[in-house]
């Protein structure tokens, strides 16, 4: 649960928005030559990255426009937000110290966080 | 390995519960293994077991960065059925239902299985229609199903309310009596002791940190506990499939988001059944310690935080209270959250990959608990074999490819 703050409109609540999913995903530009394989990585893979995600919202009580936002999906912590056609910003995140490992902070789930070597518990 | 019996229960008993030991060894990782299964969940101990019991592979390992059922084997509703609306899921579905009923025996190990029942709701004529059409699919399919009109879903389960000035009143239900649920922790534990007894080694809080590779084939794996040298590497990982696959450059058609679920104060007997509805979002069974255990869709953003929005239990609860009306005056204990890997068809994933030696299971979305055996089963003949069996053929990576998706939205999409 969180509260984006939508570059029209300013904060709302996360229930006013819709997902659009990854952002940054173009189109191919049709050819002859295209490949099943091509469409396949277009239509259906996706980076679901544990870390920084650059997605998009839709504010669907709202303006009713798209827009983009860069989130750690370790943490939920919303890092910048951006219209359609910028380019990303650059940001810093606090990312888990292994690639499935748990964040430091606010991932939710402790329990499971494994202490690397050389960490204090 | 010490069978757990009536008489040894007796003996223990009687000398205090001295003599008990555990259930699985405490494992060091070895230098190298045959295989090495990622994921300590019940998918992957499953995997593990089958492999060493029906392909002789006794030289593996399950490494789990947490704990054995701290993941989403702790985390998920338990609920099992198999009322699936094409072939391929009928198939893979019905074959873990069969294996779940053997299983307490196999394993020596009481998994709780109840086949109370599990039905599906419909609200409206359209969803009614729908659900008909799966009944006469799944009876083709083999699959136990049946339909039920208002007045017997109310006879089958007293406490719902069939009040037609409900703003979506209940006109019917599927029922499949064999479904159920089972004991989350039992089945790892269960499969944990067998698939150890027969050599295999489980290595807890333990997690892969890289993968490598050789010309193409997989080599070894690096882990916060040293390096293993293998030639196989299956991932089990659930919500992290895309995480580990990442870490052989692979890009998978998943994506992960939190589920949550949530329980009450227990209670004398209630409910005797388990109960979904797709239309409304919720679904609800009672443990056999009593309490309701209650969940709902999946948080519509990507996230690996293990906790999901308020709003989604809100909108769960207020289903709830119109459909089992005593349910607003309990209180809810505790609230959790899971996360699962969602394929854009709601059917997993059981595939080799481009990578030699890189075996997944994933992308079971919000339903996995229960195809549990048969996807170790399944999954344990496509690692021994290198070849997908006729029950994991559908569930490859080829078919986002080739287009020959296994479009189970209908089926799986609330309902676990």
């Amino acid at each position: 649960m969180f509260v984006i703050t939508c570059p029209y409109c300013g904060e709302r609540d996360l229930t006013e928005f819709a997902y659009g999913g990854e952002a940054h995903i173009a189109r191919p530009h049709w050819r002859e030559d295209m490949s099943d394989a091509e469409w396949a990585d277009f239509l259906f893979m996706r980076a679901n990255p544990k870390g920084v995600l650059a997605e998009r919202w839709m504010h669907a009580a709202g303006c009713r426009r798209f827009f983009n936002m860069l989130r750690n999906t370790a943490t939920d912590d919303i890092l910048a937000v951006y219209r359609i056609g910028e380019t990303p910003p650059k940001v810093e995140a606090r990312l888990p110290a292994t690639p499935s490992g748990e964040a430091p902070l606010g991932s939710g789930n402790d329990a499971v966080k494994v202490i690397q070597p050389g960490e204090g518990g | 390995m010490h069978g757990y019996n009536v008489l040894r229960l007796l003996r223990e008993g009687l000398s205090g519960h001295k003599g008990w030991q555990p259930a699985w060894r405490k494992a060091e990782p070895k230098a190298s293994y045959d295989a090495v299964i990622i994921g300590g969940g019940g998918h992957g101990l499953a995997t593990a077991y089958y492999l060493a019991r029906l392909h002789g592979l006794t030289n593996i390992a399950v490494i789990e960065k947490g704990w054995i059922g701290g993941g989403n084997a702790g985390r998920n509703t338990t609920i099992i059925r198999s009322n699936y609306l094409y072939d391929a899921s009928a198939a893979i579905y019905n074959h873990a239902l069969h294996l779940w009923k053997g299983l307490s025996r196999e394993l020596n190990y009481n998994i709780m299985m109840s086949h109370r029942g599990v039905l599906n709701l419909a609200h409206d004529e359209g969803e009614a229609r729908q659900l008909k059409r799966r009944v006469e699919a799944n009876r083709l399919n083999g699959v136990q199903a049946e339909w039920l009109e208002a007045k017997e879903v109310k006879a089958f389960c007293p406490p719902i309310s069939i009040a037609p000035e409900a703003r979506y009143p209940v006109i019917g239900a599927t029922l499949q009596r064999d479904g159920g649920v089972n004991r989350h922790d039992a089945v790892v534990w269960g499969f944990a002791r067998a698939a150890s007894a027969m050599g295999v080694d489980i290595i807890e809080e333990c997690e892969v940190t890289g993968i490598e590779t050789e010309k193409g084939a997989v080599t070894a794996i690096e882990t916060t506990r040293g390096r293993i040298a293998t030639q196989k590497v299956a991932s089990v990982a659930a919500g992290h499939t895309s995480v580990i696959a990442g870490l052989v450059g692979l890009r998978l058609p998943i994506e992960s988001h939190p589920l949550q679920a949530l329980v009450s104060e227990p209670l004398k007997p209630v409910m005797p059944c388990v109960v979904m509805s797709n239309a409304v979002h919720v679904y609800m069974s009672q443990s056999s310690k009593g309490e309701l255990v209650i969940g709902a869709g999946i948080d519509p953003y990507l996230s690996y935080t293990q906790r999901g929005s308020l709003s989604i239990i809100e909108h769960q609860m207020a289903a709830l209270i119109e459909l089992f009306p005593f349910v607003s005056r309990l209180r809810m204990m505790r609230q959790w959250g899971g996360i699962v890997d969602v394929c854009p068809d709601a059917s997993p994933i059981i595939s080799k990959t481009d990578v030699k030696g890189f075996y997944v299971n994933g992308g079971w979305g919000t339903g996995g608990w229960k195809a549990t055996p048969a996807s170790g089963h399944a999954f344990a003949d496509l690692v021994a074999n290198d070849e997908p069996n006729a029950i994991a053929a559908p569930f490859t990576l080829e078919r986002f490819v080739t287009g020959d998706l296994v479009a189970e939205h209908g089926a799986a999409a609330v309902a676990h």
